[in-house]
């Protein structure tokens, strides 16, 4: 990809800039916005691409023959090409849009796992998995008799790489799907090594991009995936839209997952033909302006590049860990090899929420719960932690307020 | 930084602090008549409230098992304490009640009678600021309700 830029570094105080409400205070505090991997603010240019629209060029796409809908659909199908791009997938037609990581997972589960996938096939996990890649296979197993396996992650929280290849051993497995970036211990999992073993055994492989492809640069062919899926509302977008993308002979072998618009080539009551990939999977009006705002948010982040994102994430990780793991009766979930901006914490005698809402008092925005991974709660012997996770706009000042902020929270519950 | 301790205090009131960590009725009494559990699945908190009713149907003893935040676990106690002596619809009335007190911060239409009782419990009005922990300071309630009518699990608000 041509992401490389001379220098891999960013100019924070530019980048803040893009981002208006960054400025606002929250309890008469300059908010420190720690909860990016929740949902990422969003830069002044994706706020003006869409009010653009609305304001200029907006008619519904795909259908119209007048001029606005002409440019709607240009403008529309231009995020194909941009989501294309930043991936390295090799076809735009096998970008699919979809709302969110969520219903790209679904889809998958829907689509390939009931109409390629047979009974007695099994589907492996990881025990890292936010529930959106978990459930929707436990409906498959339950509906359709495919099992699911979940494979061990060690102490660290990095895949168990020999339990993994041991689960595929017996030839049944149809389907990998694993994070690329666990949203509570920010490890990242060897994707090219996970796709090989997965290969090597007859299993597709799928993996859930949420949170690695705000951080790094994700070549789809590089990984040796088959299916990749994420979010724009993560990536600096407007929320309601997301990406899966696959390569295109799996797309031409799933059947539809919803039916309406927008996807048929031809309908009577007797019979329907549907739509060449992507718009197979794209029934209804899609979400337009969303993906108007995709594009504005996948140019800024190409505009600043990879590089220097990856070397700010990197430093803001390394500072984090080194700050946190100071604070007393603080604990640290997870120490994996390989791990990027999010990192999830407990703290001696103080419940998550307590934490997160004295963190709020001090106009500190982090998560604090289950993060939508109750089995790896669990792993951990734990029901919630507290997590802070970094964009693109963190500061390392503002990971120092986040640590002076919780020495005295603990302080506060010694 | 900003913002000191002071800033912590008007939620955490020391009253909150102190029975969250040293609840005076968190365990199971060795006897009762009544219980239900309550669940908070946003955050994974858990209480199961046990009850011991007198011979005269009030309630002689309330207690708790308690997994869960400082505020959970403080309301529950409050609770606990403030319940017993009481008929199980004086309990009900006291209930609705302080659920205004936590939603909105105040309560001035409630009865002057409950007066005592809802000072005791204002040290928790502090979460009306935050909607989403509202229900860390009902949920005890909720399942003392449910245990009053004979319910296992506290319905979701």
């Amino acid at each position: 990809m041509n992401d490389a830029t001379p220098t891999a570094r960013l100019d924070i105080e530019r980048i803040r800039a893009d981002f208006p409400i960054l400025r606002e205070k929250v309890r008469g505090k300059p908010l420190v916005f720690l909860d990016s991997a929740a949902s990422a603010q969003k830069p002044r240019a994706v706020i003006a691409a869409m009010t653009t629209a609305m304001e200029t060029q907006y008619a519904n796409v795909h259908r119209g023959l007048h001029w606005m809908s002409e440019r709607t659909t240009e403008a529309y199908e231009a995020a194909r090409d941009a989501a294309a791009a930043l991936m390295n997938a090799p076809d735009r037609h096998e970008i699919v849009f979809v709302r969110n990581s969520t219903e790209a997972l679904n889809l998958v589960a829907h689509s390939y796992g009931r109409g390629v996938l047979r009974p007695g096939q099994a589907v492996v996990i990881s025990a890292m998995e936010h529930h959106s890649n978990i459930v929707p296979w436990q409906l498959l197993r339950d509906e359709r008799g495919i099992e699911l396996r979940v494979a061990p992650i060690t102490d660290a929280g990095e895949l168990d790489m020999a339990a993994f290849e041991a689960l595929l051993e017996d030839g049944k497995v149809g389907l990998v799907s694993i994070t690329h970036m666990s949203n509570v211990l920010g490890t990242y999992t060897p994707a090219e090594r996970i796709a090989r073993i997965a290969h090597a055994h007859g299993a597709k492989v799928l993996f859930d991009g949420s949170q690695a492809i705000v951080h790094r640069a994700v070549d789809v062919q590089a990984l040796g995936a088959d299916f990749y899926v994420w979010t724009g509302h993560k990536l600096y977008g407007p929320t309601g839209i997301g990406v899966l993308w696959a390569r295109r002979e799996l797309l031409e072998r799933m059947p539809p997952f919803l039916g309406g618009g927008e996807m048929i080539s031809s309908v009577s009551y007797e019979r329907s033909t549907w739509a060449a990939v992507p718009h197979k999977f794209e029934a209804g009006t899609p979400a337009i302006l969303e993906g108007i705002g995709l594009k504005a948010a996948i140019d800024y982040v190409r505009a600043i590049g990879y590089p220097a994102i990856a070397a700010h994430e990197a430093a803001l990780t390394e500072h984090a860990l080194a700050r946190l793991s100071a604070v007393e009766g603080l604990r640290i979930l997870g120490a994996a090899q390989d791990r990027g901006g999010v990192v999830s914490f407990v703290v001696d005698r103080a419940h998550a929420h307590d934490v997160a809402t004295l963190l709020d008092r001090f106009g500190i925005a982090v998560r604090a719960g289950h993060h939508c991974a109750e089995p790896l709660m669990h792993r951990f012997g734990l029901e919630s932690t507290a997590r802070a996770s970094f964009g693109i706009y963190t500061t390392h000042a503002e990971i120092d307020t986040l640590a002076d902020s919780l020495a005295r929270v603990r302080e506060f519950f010694a | 930084m900003s913002g000191g301790l002071d800033d912590l205090r008007d939620l955490y009131q020391d009253v909150i602090l102190d029975h969250g960590r040293r609840p005076r009725h968190g365990k199971r009494p060795a006897a009762f008549d009544a219980s239900a559990k309550g669940d908070n699945p946003m955050c994974g908190d858990r209480v199961e409230v046990f009850v011991r009713h007198a011979p005269d149907g009030r309630i002689a003893e309330a207690g708790f098992e308690a997994r869960g935040c400082a505020i959970s676990v403080a309301s529950a106690d409050l609770m606990a304490e403030t319940v017993a002596g009481r008929r199980p619809e004086d309990a009900r009335a006291l209930f609705a009640s302080f659920r205004e007190l936590a939603r909105t911060g105040a309560c001035p239409a409630c009865d002057p009678a409950l007066a005592d009782p809802l000072e005791r419990l204002a040290p928790l009005a502090g979460v009306h600021e935050y909607p989403s922990r509202v229900k860390c300071a009902t949920l005890p309630w909720h399942a003392l309700i449910a245990a009053l009518e004979g319910a296992k699990e506290a319905s979701s608000e």
